[in-house]
């Protein structure tokens, strides 16, 4: 890096090659006039040969760019084809193959960035040039760089317990690598273990969860870290370490044997709002539900008569443990775990739609309107009723029931998404209805989508077990009565039967919303803990829409289940088990080469200032007292060129995006370069 | 004249976050002008006020800065140094008789393909209205054939 680039730049022999991309470039772009351009226009600029070709990223474009490496004897290799973020990694390679420094191979993005986004040819063609000659500017001050391998710690750590969390913690926990599933709330298990049926099959939640639970609970690679959360995370891929805050039990953990003894001695009584989705009762010490994992009971501070009325009132859950030592610890406090993983799988989930947010649909104020969730635990055996359909009063059996579809989905006012599940698993209610009260069912749907395996099979059963199906969006859900022919009692349910275009007021005796899914609610602060951005929706971007949904832009972060996007158990499971896959890859490769984006001082030049010092995020930089100049750890450093762009000496250098390579792009960009009469006009 | 004029700017982008949505605003076939070229940075942190000024003596009327929002940098907080700068720099592009204007700062996320257009659509416009950049520093474009003694003319 230390003689002159400029001069060095003159001697380059520049390769470029325009991509047609079939006709995704060639038919907004004149390919030909831009090949020409740079062929015979740039050649004072070191371009020696310029070539288009319908599909550079084919195996016959890449050996096309291969074989002039050798035969030209080219120094740079200039691609105008699409985003880097897409092929850069393909002609790098190729590159490499032919002996050329992978880093000296530069991609001019003309299709994301020119083809698909603008209509005017000639524009777009002159862009197109511009970009190029940028990009030729920018190569000729590219310097050969070697990757950055880093070891990966073989230690995973799995956010978010619920079934696609388990699924990856336990692929891995079996492939023998050791694995940290931390979850939020005091069991694993997640949505899923508040379910009765699952669609399309009904297998029964419970009977298809727990063996997995329990797996987890006892597999010996498998640490489980419930009731915390993850508070902070630095380092990087291979080598993150993260902080867990352990929330107090007030149980030992270590102690106590979930007999549940305290649970039944207990005398507070509170509503569930949690698992039994607020249709159910929990003691003040209790478990979610008997299933749960880890068997060990938590102590709600904000419930118990101890910390309400003074130390020293009630203590009965401590009276009566049983186990020696006591397994009550009214003192326990927040706890702080440090462990060090090579990636992370991020499977936070979804909340689901409050649905008192449409008051036409009445929920909280209409007894006998209910959620998805609450008729799901109320069809549950170990759920409130013991598995009994009733209305608001516990006791009576509907006669009727409505089940409005797309509450708070595909709804501009509230979101504009299909959240996936709800079609799927309104008929499952629908049919469980049926089944168990015989009631007349009405489902009012805007569009049933039941896409995947055997899905629309059970939605023909459903139709067969004589369950009504109203296209329409309902307007809203009353209890008043209109006019002499509507009976008091009964919620009214008014909808537009699209099909046959009249308005209908259909009644029933409970009304049950399929509210939609939503992105947790602080998933904006998750994804900033782990560095991942949230999609205008609010659910954790994906690295590629099609190609890479378990992968994140962040390096060693990646995903499973509703974090990313509505999806049902199999999608759920599959993405857990894809990114249990991934990280087992990275495992077994043992390290990682990284970018080679680095920053790095000319201690010849740097004054000792100390301006950059605290400009860098990840502590990288140091001071060095005694030569009395600042340095930068390469394996601390990220990247980022903060420092870079503040040193006022010029002393740091930016790998892969120098001063001299970025300044060049500009020129390039802009064409000043050339005389005027070779200037685009 | 303003109808006329094309300018041309340059888009400094985060190869996070708004480089990104330039990528999504392809995929999805968003038009926007195309009046703007891109370079490619790892971090609106990484941008040297050098940058913006090179642009503009070198023949740009505008320079779009793009970073990721507030709170979602992924070198933690590099964004807010971009920030820092911009407020800097514009108070000299005032000094140097340069509307501050044609230097805009704006957050784009990864997603936000088509904020990200609609940006590059209004900040055209914005810089169209100030008209092309008319800096005594900048390079008097030579007329294409000049004949010596007329260019030796116009020079003295």
């Amino acid at each position: 890096m230390t003689d002159q680039p400029q001069q060095r730049a003159q001697d380059e022999r520049i390769g470029v090659y325009v991509c047609h991309c079939g006709t995704n470039i060639a038919g907004v772009v004149d390919v030909g006039s831009v090949r020409d351009f740079a062929g015979e226009g740039l050649k004072g600029r070191g371009v020696v040969l310029s070539r288009d070709y319908t599909f550079m990223c084919s195996t016959t474009g890449q050996e096309l760019i291969q074989k002039d490496i050798v035969e030209h004897g080219l120094t740079r290799v200039v691609v105008a084809a699409c985003s880097p973020h897409l092929h850069e990694g393909t002609f790098r390679t190729a590159c490499d193959r032919a002996g050329l420094n992978p880093y000296l191979c530069e991609l001019a993005s003309i299709r994301e960035h020119v083809a698909w986004v603008h209509t005017d040819h000639d524009a777009a063609t002159t862009k197109a040039k511009a970009i190029v000659s940028g990009a030729i500017e920018r190569a000729r001050h590219s310097v050969p760089l070697e990757a950055i391998h880093v070891p990966v710690d073989a230690a995973t750590l799995v956010v978010g317990g619920g079934i696609a969390g388990l699924q990856a913690a336990l692929e891995i926990a079996d492939a023998g690598h050791e694995v940290y599933l931390v979850e939020r709330e005091p069991s694993v298990g997640g949505h899923m273990a508040q379910f009765d049926k699952t669609f399309p099959t009904l297998d029964c939640a419970a009977c298809i969860l727990t063996p997995k639970m329990a797996a987890a609970g006892s597999h010996p690679h498998l640490h489980l870290h419930t009731w915390s959360e993850v508070e902070r995370v630095e380092g990087f891929v291979g080598n993150f370490t993260v902080t867990v805050r352990r929330k107090p039990r007030y149980v030992l953990e270590d102690v106590c044997t979930g007999c549940g003894i305290c649970i039944e001695k207990c005398p507070i009584v509170v509503v569930d709002d949690a698992y039994e989705a607020g249709i159910g009762y929990r003691k003040a010490i209790y478990m979610p539900f008997p299933q749960a994992v880890p068997k060990l009971p938590v102590l709600d501070p904000a419930t118990c008569t101890y910390y309400l009325k003074g130390k020293g009132s009630c203590r009965a859950c401590e009276k009566f443990c049983p186990t020696e030592p006591n397994s009550i610890d009214f003192n326990q406090t927040e706890q702080r775990v440090n462990l060090r993983v090579g990636n992370i799988v991020l499977a936070t989930g979804f909340d689901l739609f409050d649905a008192r947010r449409i008051p036409q649909y009445g929920y909280g104020r209409l007894p006998n309107v209910f959620t998805n969730l609450e008729l799901e635990r109320m069809c549950n055996a170990s759920g409130p009723t013991g598995g009994a359909i009733t209305l608001r009063d516990g006791r009576t059996a509907p006669k009727s029931v409505g089940i409005i579809h797309c509450v708070g989905s595909r709804d501009r006012n509230y979101n504009n998404y299909c959240s996936a599940i709800c079609c799927m698993q309104s008929l499952k209610l629908a049919h469980l209805v049926r089944e168990r009260t015989g009631a007349e069912v009405h489902n009012f749907y805007i569009d049933l989508r039941t896409a995947f395996k055997d899905y629309d099979e059970f939605y023909q059963r459903v139709l067969d077990e004589g369950v009504h199906f109203v296209r329409g969006k309902v307007a809203e859900v009353s209890e008043v009565p209109r006019g002499p022919d509507e009976a008091e009692g009964k919620l009214y349910v008014q909808v537009e039967d699209t099909l046959i275009g009249m308005q209908r007021r259909i009644p029933v005796d409970m009304v049950v919303l399929s509210a939609g899914i939503e992105p947790r609610h602080d998933a904006k602060q998750v994804g900033q803990t782990f560095g991942i951005a949230c999609s205008a929706n609010g659910w954790f971007i994906e690295k590629h829409a099609k190609l890479d949904p378990i992968s994140t832009m962040t390096e060693g972060v990646f995903l499973a289940g509703c974090a990313q996007g509505p999806k049902d158990i199999p999608a759920s499971v599959s993405q857990g088990a894809a990114a249990a896959a991934r990280v087992l890859m990275r495992i077994r490769q043992g390290e990682l080469a990284l970018e080679p984006v680095r920053a790095s001082v000319d201690a010849e030049r740097c004054s000792g200032c100390r301006i950059c010092n605290a400009l860098c995020p990840f502590n990288a930089i140091s001071y060095d007292a005694e030569a009395a100049v600042s340095a930068i750890n390469s394996a601390l450093c990220q990247g980022c060129g903060t420092c870079v762009a503040a040193c006022p000496a010029g002393a740091i250098a930016g790998s892969g995006f120098s001063n001299e390579q970025v300044l060049a792009q500009i020129e390039g960009l802009l064409l000043t370069h050339l005389e005027p009469a070779e200037a685009l006009t | 004249m303003a109808k006329d004029f094309e300018p041309v700017i340059i888009g400094f982008t985060c190869n996070w976050c708004s480089y990104r949505a330039a990528d999504v605003a392809g995929t999805t076939r968003l038009k926007y002008a195309p009046n703007i070229r891109l370079i490619r940075l790892m971090c609106s942190g990484r941008i040297d006020p050098t940058f913006v000024l090179k642009a503009l003596a070198d023949g740009a009327d505008g320079v779009l800065i793009t970073g990721c929002h507030p709170g979602d940098c992924h070198y933690l907080e590099q964004n807010y140094k971009a920030l820092r700068r911009h407020r800097l720099l514009q108070r000299t592009l005032a000094q140097l008789g340069i509307e501050p204007e044609r230097v805009h700062l704006t957050w784009a996320s990864a997603a936000e393909g088509a904020i990200f257009a609609a940006t590059i659509d209004r900040f055209v416009e914005q810089v169209r209205a100030l008209g092309p950049l008319r800096w005594p520093a900048r390079p008097k474009p030579l007329p294409v054939a000049v004949e010596p003694e007329l260019a030796e003319e116009a020079l003295s």
